[in-house]
């Protein structure tokens, strides 16, 4: 069967908080999700069936919330299924709401996601997080993703000449964007020297080069076709998406080479050992089969807007080289030199990202891809009331969805279609 | 018939922690244990206790892990349990601040990646008796073990090999 196109019709997001016991996840979903019925005028009748992603069973101590929250959104008996990827389940969730329209299985489909991180304190939520590392050989050590970022980012520094002043520059720049983004938990004007000065979390990552845990919830709205500009005469669509995978413990990962993108060659990386413990095999795998689907080659001038998955500041500057924004090395200069500022060479994470929008974890994936949606329909002002952050002529952008330490990544490309 | 209209739930005085009441949050206990098997992985564990390290060795490709795999990543085919040098070097390190819960009040910690001459992949470990400015990449690092097992992960660490260093 011919795979048919796929469009995004409309998308709601809630504000992310540290901690909203207000709602129950159930109403949360149902904000987002009646914001994006309101803004495109379609209701529940015009949409086929959902798929709800929420990462950890532990959060929520609720099994089959998904179910619930279809129940509360007035969607059954119609289908519906839980996704889960770690902190990839918001990226996985909308690529799975692509394939429920690009088979031909549904017409439209609301993807949903959340996560209410708040039920438990900072120390416990860590802890369940670790759970999603080896929990044989990996998590007994300490129970604490940033650790393992950390050790990722010494050893980017020790392979490329990173340093932490450039990894701090994320967070400033991040930080700063969420200023005009009213739905961010943790907008701020800082400075390099206030991430340095933060308390060290994990060396060499600071309080303030760490994403916090959040409250919140997005639904995205897909649709066919003919289904899509019945539905609104601004649709965009969905170009391409890639996956990729890698082994679950750090220790296990190959030192082989890299699977080059069209805009490289193989003496690029002459004496890189590849993907160790300094690269993101899976994000390289994800955007490679993405940018094939989307046809891009070249992607640092093709693409307009970037929403990736900066859980870590390290991450976001490994994440430019696993895309292609720059060569494997070069992460550090890309941010230290602008390239990723709001009217850089590519604006990566005007939204603020996960360390300053939020990161509640099955909403995140989700989150990016309605920024993203709002920025190639050019409608950020309306949305945010506020226009500082609408990257001018953006017409095609990619959101990255990340989960352990590089385990699952989904990479999505989008395209404005007028 | 056993029909009684006067039946009534006995009272008694455990109540419940309230920290809020509008809206209206209450704790909520949860605690479990597990019967967990470590399965294929067994004899890494128990070989701990014999002061030894095991890590795999691909019969059909020859890829050696520092890690228990029963199959081969690269090639499918099973392997064979293969004895790691108890002496490495440092790959990459950290240290650590914060933790989950359970780890909490053993930090700071140091957690460090493990390379060793002839393995292809990394161990992670702890690395105690070094503080975060002691430690470097390359750094020489040697296994010890505890006597008294947990038959967890944690029942091998590694140290400065001051030895080694001294060489240089």
């Amino acid at each position: 069967m011919e795979k048919r196109k796929v469009y995004m019709v409309s998308g709601g997001v809630t504000k992310f908080t540290k901690s909203s016991p207000d709602m129950d996840f159930r109403l949360r979903v149902k904000k987002a999700f009646d914001y994006a019925m309101n803004d495109a005028n379609i209701g529940i009748n015009d949409i086929d069936g959902s798929v709800i992603s929420y990462f950890s069973d532990h959060f929520q101590r609720q099994l089959m919330a998904g179910a619930m929250v279809q129940d509360y959104l007035g969607l059954v008996p119609k289908p519906s299924k839980r996704i889960e990827g770690g902190g990839a389940t918001g990226g996985l969730g909308f690529q799975s709401g692509y394939e429920e329209i690009a088979s031909g299985r549904l017409n439209s489909v609301a993807v949903c996601g959340f996560e209410t991180m708040s039920h438990v304190n900072t120390w416990k939520g860590n802890e369940f997080i670790a759970l999603a590392s080896d929990t044989n050989f990996d998590y007994p050590l300490g129970g604490f993703y940033t650790g393992y970022y950390a050790m990722m980012a010494v050893r980017h520094m020790h392979e490329f000449g990173t340093t932490v002043e450039q990894l701090a520059q994320v967070s400033v720049k991040n930080h700063g964007n969420a200023m005009h983004n009213p739905y961010s938990q943790s907008p701020m004007k800082i400075t390099v020297e206030d991430v340095r000065n933060s308390p060290m979390v994990s060396y060499p990552l600071t309080r303030l080069d760490v994403c916090t845990m959040s409250d919140g919830a997005a639904v995205a709205v897909l649709a066919s076709e003919d289904k899509a500009f019945e539905m609104t005469d601004h649709p965009v669509l969905i170009k391409g998406i890639g996956t990729g995978t890698d082994a679950m413990r750090l220790s296990d990962r190959p030192f082989g080479s890299v699977p080059l993108l069209p805009n490289e060659k193989e003496s690029d990386y002459k004496n890189l050992k590849y993907p160790g413990v300094h690269s993101f095999r899976a994000g390289r795998m994800a955007a490679k089969e993405a940018y094939e689907m989307a046809g891009i080659t070249d992607p640092i001038n093709e693409l307009d807007v970037v929403e990736l998955h900066d859980a870590y500041t390290s991450s976001e500057v490994q994440t430019y080289e696993d895309l292609g924004l720059c060569k494997y090395g070069e992460g550090g200069s890309f941010v230290e030199e602008g390239k990723a500022n709001l009217h850089g060479k590519v604006a990566v994470n005007p939204s603020g990202g996960l360390l300053a929008a939020g990161h509640p974890v099955g909403a995140t994936g989700i989150m990016q891809a309605v920024f993203m949606f709002w920025q190639l329909q050019h409608t950020i002002k309306k949305h945010f009331h506020d226009d500082y952050l609408q990257i001018p002529n953006a017409k095609r952008g990619l959101i990255h969805s990340h989960a352990g330490t590089g385990t699952y990544v989904a990479a999505t490309i989008m395209e404005a279609v007028k | 018939m056993t029909l009684n209209p006067n039946a009534k739930l006995p009272e008694n005085e455990e109540g419940t922690t309230v920290f809020n009441t509008d809206p209206l949050i209450i704790k909520y206990h949860y605690e479990m244990d597990y019967i967990h098997s470590y399965a294929q992985d067994s004899s890494f564990f128990t070989a701990l206790g014999q002061k030894k390290l095991l890590g795999s060795k691909c019969k059909k490709c020859g890829y050696v892990y520092a890690t228990p795999r029963s199959h081969c990543m690269m090639c499918g085919a099973e392997t064979e349990w293969h004895e790691l040098p108890l002496k490495g070097k440092v790959h990459t390190f950290t240290t650590c601040y914060f933790s989950g819960e359970e780890f909490l009040n053993e930090t700071p910690f140091n957690l460090v990646m493990v390379e060793f001459d002839g393995v292809n992949s990394l161990f992670m470990s702890r690395l105690i008796g070094a503080e975060t400015e002691d430690m470097y990449i390359g750094m020489p690092v040697k296994a010890k073990f505890r006597r008294n097992l947990k038959m967890s992960i944690t029942d091998v660490y590694f140290v400065p090999d001051v030895k080694e260093e001294g060489k240089k």
